[in-house]
C-alpha cells in the first residue's frame, strides 16, 4: 500500500457520529451523497475547505456513538486519504476498515501536527512523517489480515473475491 | 488460565478449542439484526453479487427509527426493504406496529445466552444482558454476514464490574450503569467486554438488566454481558427461536481490570450535557429548568420503566411548561400499559403518547428540541444535536427522575414522589 500523503484537519478529542454526519441525514443511503453532509452541525466549513487527498488528525475516541456507517462513508466519499487518531472509537473503525478507508492509530499525534501542515502515513511501515517540521513518529501497524482488506479496497471486494466473484 | 465468557462464546463461534483476547477470528453468527438500514445493507449486499442471502432463518428485521415513515424517501426505504424480505423469503420481519429492535430482539427470543447476535445498531449490546455475545456493526459488514454468515472479530478483553449491595427505592438499574459510566469514562470500556455481577445485579429483573447492557455500550463497550442465571433461563426458555447454551465465565479467567461498586446509598444520578459520562448526583443538578420530558427508547422505555413514572406521576400534574412524551418500547409493552391502567395515569397527569419505536431518541422523526431548550430523557445519549437542535441540552435520567422532573418543570428527585 502506498504512503498517503496530504494537509492536515486537526480536531479534538470524542468527535462522535452526531458531529461527523448527523442522526437527521440517517435516511440518505447513497453513499455519494454523504459527504453533502459531514461535519455539517459543528464544522459548517469543512467541506469547502478541504480537499480529497487531506488527512483528518484527531484526538482520543474519534468516531464514538452510533453504528451508522455513513459517518465513515462521508470521509472515504468525500476523499479524505487517511484518518489518523490518537484512538478510535470501536464501531467506527471497524467500519473504515471495511469501507477501504486508511486509519491508523498513532499516540501522541496531536502534540506534532497542526492544522494546515502536510503529512505523510506509511500504514504498512507504521511511520507517520510531518513534512512541514520533519518530525516523524512511529505507531504499530495494523494486523496483516486488517492492511490486506484495506488494500482490497475494502469488504465488499474481499467478499466478492472470497465467494469466487469476479 | 481460565476464559471470559467472551472468550468461551468467541470460541465456540469461531470452531476452535480456545482462543485468547487478542486474537483475530472468523466466527459464525446466529442472529444477524437490521432495522430501517437494512436498505444500506441490501445496496452493499447487491454490489457483492450473491443472489440469495445465506440463511433467511437468522435474519431479523425490525422497523422501529421511523415509524410510520416521516418522509417519502423514509417511505421508499421501507417499501424497498418490505420487497426484499418476501423476496428473500425472511420470515422475522417486523413492521411499523412492533417496537424498538433491541426489546423485540428479545421478547420474540433471538437473543439467548451463548449466542454470537449481530446488528446494525450500536445498542445491539443490550442482548448481552441475557447472555449473548452481541455487537453493533456496520452496513458494509452486515452485507458480508448476509452473503457468508460469517465476520471478523477481534477477541475483546474483558472488565469485571461487581455492583453490591441493595438498591434504594426511587434509585434504579440506570443510576447503576449512569454511575459505573461516569466512573470508567466514555471511553473506558473501547474495544472491550463488560461482565457485571454482584448481589445488586442478581437482583435485578431482565428489563432492568437490559438498561445496563444497553447503556455500557456509552462506555465504548464491545459487548455487555451480565453473567446468566436463573432470571435469565425463566425468561429465555419460553421463548427462545433456537438453540442457546447457558455459558457462564470460569472462576480464575483472567480480567483487564476488575470494578467494584456499592450501591446501598446511590442517589438519582444524571448524565449531563453534552457527554454521557458527564454524571452528576440529583442532588448537585437539581432545579436546572427543563422544557421537555422524555421516557422510553430501547434504554428505559419498558413495562416496568412506565409503572414507575406512573408511581411518580399518579394524582399529579405536569408542569404546564413542560411537553412530556412516552414512547413504549415495543408494541406489547405499550398494550400491556393500556390494560394496567398506566397509560391512563400518564395521559391524565399531561403526557402525550407516542408510537412504539425509537421516537424522539435520535432526532429525526418527533419531539425534536428548538436552540436553548433543555430535557431530560430515559434514553441513552446526549451528544450534541441527537435530539433535534444542536444548541439544545439533554439529561440522561431514570424515568422516575425525568417523571418527578415533568411534576417541577426543572430537574427534581423522584424519591419524594415515592414516600409512603
Ligand atoms: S431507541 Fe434510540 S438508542 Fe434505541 S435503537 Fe432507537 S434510536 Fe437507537
Amino acid at each position: 500500500m502506498e504512503p498517503v500523503k496530504g494537509k492536515a484537519w486537526v480536531l479534538p478529542d470524542d468527535v462522535n457520529t452526531d458531529v461527523i454526519f448527523p442522526g437527521r441525514y440517517m435516511s440518505v443511503t447513497d453513499a455519494e451523497e454523504t459527504p453533502k453532509y459531514l461535519f455539517e452541525t459543528v464544522y459548517p466549513d469543512f467541506r469547502e475547505k478541504a480537499k480529497p487527498g487531506d488527512v483528518i488528525v484527531a484526538g482520543k475516541y474519534f468516531g464514538c456513538g452510533s453504528s451508522r456507517e455513513q459517518a465513515a462513508t462521508a470521509i472515504r466519499y468525500f476523499g479524505i486519504g487517511c484518518v489518523v487518531a490518537e484512538s478510535f472509537a470501536r464501531i467506527f473503525y471497524r467500519n473504515a476498515i471495511n469501507l477501504g478507508l486508511p486509519i491508523a492509530v498513532v499516540p501522541g499525534v496531536t502534540d506534532h501536527v497542526s492544522e494546515g501542515e502536510e503529512i505523510e502515513v506509511d500504514l504498512e511501515a507504521g511511520k507517520l512523517k510531518n513534512l512541514t517540521t520533519g518530525k516523524e513518529l512511529s505507531f504499530e501497524p495494523l494486523p496483516e489480515f486488517i492492511l490486506d482488506l484495506i488494500g482490497q479496497g475494502g469488504l465488499i471486494p474481499a467478499t466478492r473475491k472470497k465467494l469466487g466473484i469476479e | 488460565m481460565g476464559k471470559t465468557l467472551a472468550e468461551k462464546i468467541l470460541a465456540k463461534k469461531a470452531c476452535k478449542s480456545e482462543v485468547d483476547a487478542g486474537q483475530i477470528v472468523q466466527a459464525a453468527v446466529d442472529v444477524a439484526m437490521s432495522h430501517e438500514n437494512g436498505r444500506m445493507v441490501k445496496k452493499s449486499f447487491e454490489k457483492i453479487g450473491v443472489d440469495k442471502v445465506w440463511d433467511p432463518e437468522r435474519i431479523v428485521i425490525i422497523f422501529d427509527h421511523r415509524v410510520p415513515a416521516e418522509s417519502e424517501r423514509t417511505a421508499i426505504g421501507q417499501k424497498e426493504l418490505r420487497e426484499f424480505v418476501a423476496a428473500q423469503g425472511i420470515g422475522n420481519f417486523y413492521d411499523i406496529n412492533v417496537g424498538v429492535c433491541h426489546q423485540v430482539l428479545a421478547e420474540e427470543g433471538f437473543s439467548r445466552p451463548g449466542i454470537l447476535l449481530v446488528g446494525t445498531d450500536s445498542h445491539t449490546t443490550t442482548a448481552g444482558a441475557l447472555g449473548a455475545f452481541a455487537t453493533g456493526i456496520g452496513a458494509t459488514e452486515m452485507s458480508a454476514v448476509w452473503a457468508t454468515g460469517e465476520l471478523w472479530l477481534k477477541v475483546p478483553e474483558t472488565l469485571k464490574i461487581v455492583v453490591n449491595g441493595k438498591l434504594p427505592d426511587g434509585v434504579y438499574s440506570k443510576d447503576v450503569v449512569l454511575k459505573v459510566i461516569g466512573t470508567i469514562g466514555s471511553d473506558g470500556a473501547d474495544y472491550k467486554a463488560m461482565e457485571y455481577s454482584g448481589q445488586a445485579i442478581s437482583d435485578m429483573t431482565v428489563a432492568s438488566r437490559m438498561v445496563i447492557s444497553n447503556l455500557s455500550m456509552e462506555a465504548g463497550a464491545k459487548t455487555a454481558f451480565i453473567i446468566p442465571d436463573k432470571v435469565t433461563e425463566a425468561y429465555v426458555k419460553p421463548r427462545a427461536k433456537g438453540a442457546y447454551e447457558m455459558l457462564v465465565p470460569d472462576p480464575d479467567a483472567s480480567y483487564l481490570s476488575e470494578h467494584t461498586f456499592d450501591v446501598s446509598d446511590l442517589e438519582p444520578q444524571l448524565a449531563c450535557p453534552h457527554q454521557v459520562d458527564n454524571v452528576k448526583g440529583i442532588t448537585e443538578v437539581a432545579g436546572t429548568k427543563i422544557d421537555q420530558a422524555v421516557i422510553g427508547s430501547c434504554t428505559n422505555g419498558r413495562l416496568e420503566d412506565l409503572q414507575e413514572a406512573a408511581r411518580v406521576l399518579k394524582g399529579e400534574k405536569i408542569n404546564p411548561g413542560v411537553r412530556l412524551l412516552i414512547v413504549p418500547a415495543s408494541w406489547s409493552i405499550y398494550r400491556e400499559a393500556l390494560k394496567q391502567g398506566i397509560l391512563e395515569t400518564l395521559i391524565d397527569a399531561g403526557a402525550v403518547v407516542l408510537n412504539a419505536g425509537c421516537g424522539p431518541c435520535l432526532g429525526a422523526h418527533e419531539g425534536c428540541l428548538a436552540p436553548g431548550e433543555t430535557a431530560v430523557t430515559s434514553t441513552n445519549r446526549n451528544f450534541q444535536g441527537r435530539m433535534g437542535s444542536a444548541q439544545a441540552y439533554l439529561y440522561l435520567a431514570s424515568p422516575a427522575t425525568v417523571a418527578a422532573s415533568a411534576i417541577e418543570g426543572k430537574l427534581a428527585d423522584p424519591r419524594k414522589y415515592l414516600e409512603a
